[in-house]
């Protein structure tokens, strides 16, 4: 196969990761040196970049520039929504998720989170942890972002100094055993230089860790989804209704989790009907196995009803249907969530209606404490919470399976998505 | 034609990047025509939207499109796009709905002032195409990496009764659990290849092997140079004083309307020497070749407000 670069560009894999911390912390400045220093930024934004920062009078050419996307975030000074940008090195391409520190962050920060692979929290070495670099360690915590990088930025201004590193990583060390973080990195940066971005630092000659660019292209991701339990939703029955294809009928879906065969035997939900699989297609082509996150065609052997929003698994490894939802829920709207509220739900290809029968606690993120006399929850605030739903989700725990264990609300008035939840597990 | 990977030979269960945007990109479009009513797919002829049409086809093979698609004819669009457009639609046997500019100014959607281009007042054309028709959710080709305005746009993108896009109000999009709800006279436009970049793009044309416009690859062209882009000689554009037309080896980087799409210089002749030049490339792709873009730097959130795609 002729390429232009000595890499094979169709092996490369994919990192999502999501950026939290706030302007002052210097977040967009170190976007702008990864997308900088490996050479993603082009003449002509780098330019508009410096005659912005000349024109404001800056002594130095502000790459926070480069990450605010709208006119009225430029003007303020702040960004306002989630933003998604690329780069890519040799072997990995990466989008990132640059959420807002101050303005809507726990509503943004939960929306970049929820694809992210990796989260990257930032701190300024003068300050140490701060309640906000708690609050996004928490969040990404509960999104089940399976890696962290905490980076102490703004080295420079401490004197490189060991201790501070070590202070500071000791204390977020300490913090994080109330968490669920399985993979934590903590690298010394100065993102406004470039020490430990891309290029390593003589600066940190006490630091042996990976620098920010080297972690994140060798970070290992694979193994972060779920090749075992079999969770197919169907999303759409293929009938081309034509005379080539007169029988054909085949089901479409993303797998969420596990490997399909043909002949592997499966149960549809939330029927429980057995079969058996009797192809599965890609294209115009058969296949031999399917896996996360595919988007494949199946065939089954029997002609039992299938549509759109169930579910294929295996019989002895498959969500038991349930109409009783417990669940961690993010509220992103102004009028709070209060029990008996009725709501329409959005669950993997499954639509449906929902009623609060109880919020059981607010979560307060920042010191971890469950108020359990609060009985709504306001924006951008976290709960426990307790829904019946007027049909069966096919659902499993969120720490189990990010796609199969989470769920979006919607108001039926206005349309708009108003919550996100990630199912408990079970007792 | 370069043979795609087989996935079979994935043993560590990876799925390459490119895969995994195919994988996403498809399920947009699944979702979209099992909960829209009347979705359509704004087709340009470009190569996003070419690559779009291929996704499209994956999603629903061997069923055909359940779909029209819809396209803005300015009229001063390049015969060579016509030309593929036209093959693509025959091949995939879709239905075509064309919204002409030209109706619209007739029809009084859109009025020409003379020095509006023709890629701004598509949208006039584009609005009442999808009002006229009903439909309730429009495929464009839009990817994040385009412009800073683009890098905030999310894949399900709510329009209001008058088409207008307010970044202020976008619902927040999460996992892969997207959002369709509508009230009358809204509509949605869909970005499927929201994730791709410019060079995805091209990489997965040559995997593909998929058919382009020619004016894709390097020709000979008679080229003007104006505002440091390199037009193309034509009934609308003639060399004013103190410029010449002279004939050089360019090629298109992006299809607009011949008025305002500039070319580049360029030996690349096949997908392989594009991919190569794209990689070294140190100017945008908007930057280099669109000039209704480079009016202001925020040039492209004005046109989105407006209902651009």
């Amino acid at each position: 196969m002729a390429t232009a670069t000595t890499h094979d560009p169709y092996d490369m894999d994919l990192l999502r990761f999501a950026t939290a911390g706030s302007v002052d912390d210097g977040k967009s400045t170190l976007i702008g040196r990864l997308l900088l220093d490996s050479k993603s930024i082009f003449e002509d934004q780098l330019e508009a970049v410096e005659t912005t920062s000349q024109s404001k009078g800056y002594d130095y050419t502000d790459l926070a520039l480069l990450t605010d996307g709208l006119r009225s975030e430029r003007e303020q000074g702040i960004t306002i929504d989630v933003a998604y940008r690329y780069f890519a090195t040799p072997n990995r391409k990466f989008i990132i998720a640059d959420t807002p520190g101050h303005v809507q962050y726990t509503r943004n920060m939960v929306t970049g989170a929820s694809t992210a692979d990796l989260g990257l929290v930032l701190v300024d070495a003068r300050q140490g942890l701060t309640e906000q670099s708690r609050r996004h360690a928490v969040l990404l915590s509960l999104l089940r972002v399976p890696h962290l990088v905490l980076c102490i930025n703004k080295m420079d201004l401490v004197d490189w100094s060991e201790e501070t590193y070590e202070k500071i990583h000791a204390e977020f060390t300490q913090f994080a055993t109330k968490l669920t973080i399985p993979d934590l990195e903590v690298i010394p940066i100065s993102a406004l230089n470039g020490d430990n971005v891309v290029h390593r630092s003589e600066n940190t000659p006490w630091y042996h860790g990976p620098t920010l660019m080297h972690h994140l292209e060798h970070v290992h991701v694979a193994s972060d989804r779920d090749l075992q339990d079999v969770r197919f939703p169907v999303q759409y029955v293929i009938r081309p209704k034509s005379d080539a294809h007169h029988d054909y009928r085949g089901y479409a879906g993303q797998l969420a989790g596990g490997v399909i065969r043909a002949g592997d035997e499966v149960v549809v939900l939330p029927s429980g009907l057995p079969s058996r699989v009797a192809k599965v297609e890609l294209f115009d082509r058969e296949v031999a196995e399917a896996f996360p996150p595919m988007s494949v065609t199946v065939h089954l052997e029997d002609d039992v009803d299938v549509s759109r929003g169930d579910m294929i698994a295996r019989p002895r490894n498959a969500p038991t249907p349930t109409q009783d939802v417990d669940a961690m829920v993010c509220w992103m709207t102004n009028e709070p969530l209060r029990p008996r509220q009725k709501l329409a739900i959005k669950h993997t290809s499954r639509s449906g209606r929902a009623m609060v029968k109880d919020v059981q606690y607010r979560l307060d993120i920042n010191t971890l404490h469950r108020d359990q006399a609060a009985g709504e929850l306001g924006l951008n605030e976290i709960g426990r919470v307790q829904l019946r739903t007027t049909v069966p989700l096919l659902c499993d725990p969120y720490s189990k399976n990010r796609t199969t264990g989470s769920f979006i609300l919607i108001d039926e008035a206005t349309g708009v998505t108003v919550g996100a939840g990630m199912i408990n597990d079970a007792g | 034609m370069p043979q795609a990977p087989s996935v079979a030979t994935h043993s560590d269960y990876q799925l390459s990047q490119l895969d995994q945007l195919e994988a996403e990109s498809i399920h947009v479009f699944r979702e979209v025509a099992a909960e829209f009513e009347k979705p359509v797919l704004m087709f340009s002829g470009g190569k996003d939207s070419i690559v779009m049409l291929l996704l499209a086809e994956k999603a629903f093979f061997p069923a055909k499109l359940p779909f029209p698609l819809l396209q803005v004819d300015t009229g001063l669009d390049f015969d060579e796009v016509l030309a593929t457009r036209d093959s693509w639609v025959g091949r995939l046997g879709a239905r075509l709905v064309v919204a002409s500019v030209e109706d619209a100014i007739a029809a009084g959607h859109v009025v020409d002032d003379g020095h509006t281009s023709r890629n701004r007042q598509q949208i006039g054309a584009l609005l009442a195409a999808i009002e006229e028709n009903g439909f309730t959710a429009a495929f464009g080709g839009g990817r994040r990496d385009e412009e800073k305005a683009r890098a905030k746009e999310r894949v399900y993108s709510h329009r209001d009764e008058f088409g207008q896009w307010d970044p202020k109000m976008q619902r927040p999009e999460l996992w892969s659990l997207y959002n369709g709800r509508l009230h009358a006279g809204e509509h949605m436009r869909i970005f499927p290849i929201s994730n791709w970049t410019e060079l995805d793009i091209w990489h997965y044309i040559h995997r593909e092997g998929i058919e382009i416009p020619s004016i894709y690859f390097a020709h000979e062209r008679e080229v003007v140079e104006r505002d440091g882009m390199l037009l193309s000689v034509g009934p609308e554009i003639r060399p004013r004083d103190g410029e010449r037309a002279e004939t050089r080896t360019v090629r298109f980087r992006t299809v607009g309307d011949r008025t305002q799409t500039g070319c580049v210089e360029s030996q690349a002749t096949d997908t392989a020497s594009i991919i190569e030049e794209i990689a070294v490339a140190r100017v945008t792709e908007r930057g280099a070749t669109r000039g209704d873009d480079r009016f202001s730097e925020a040039a492209m959130e004005d046109r989105k407000k407006e209902g651009y795609f």
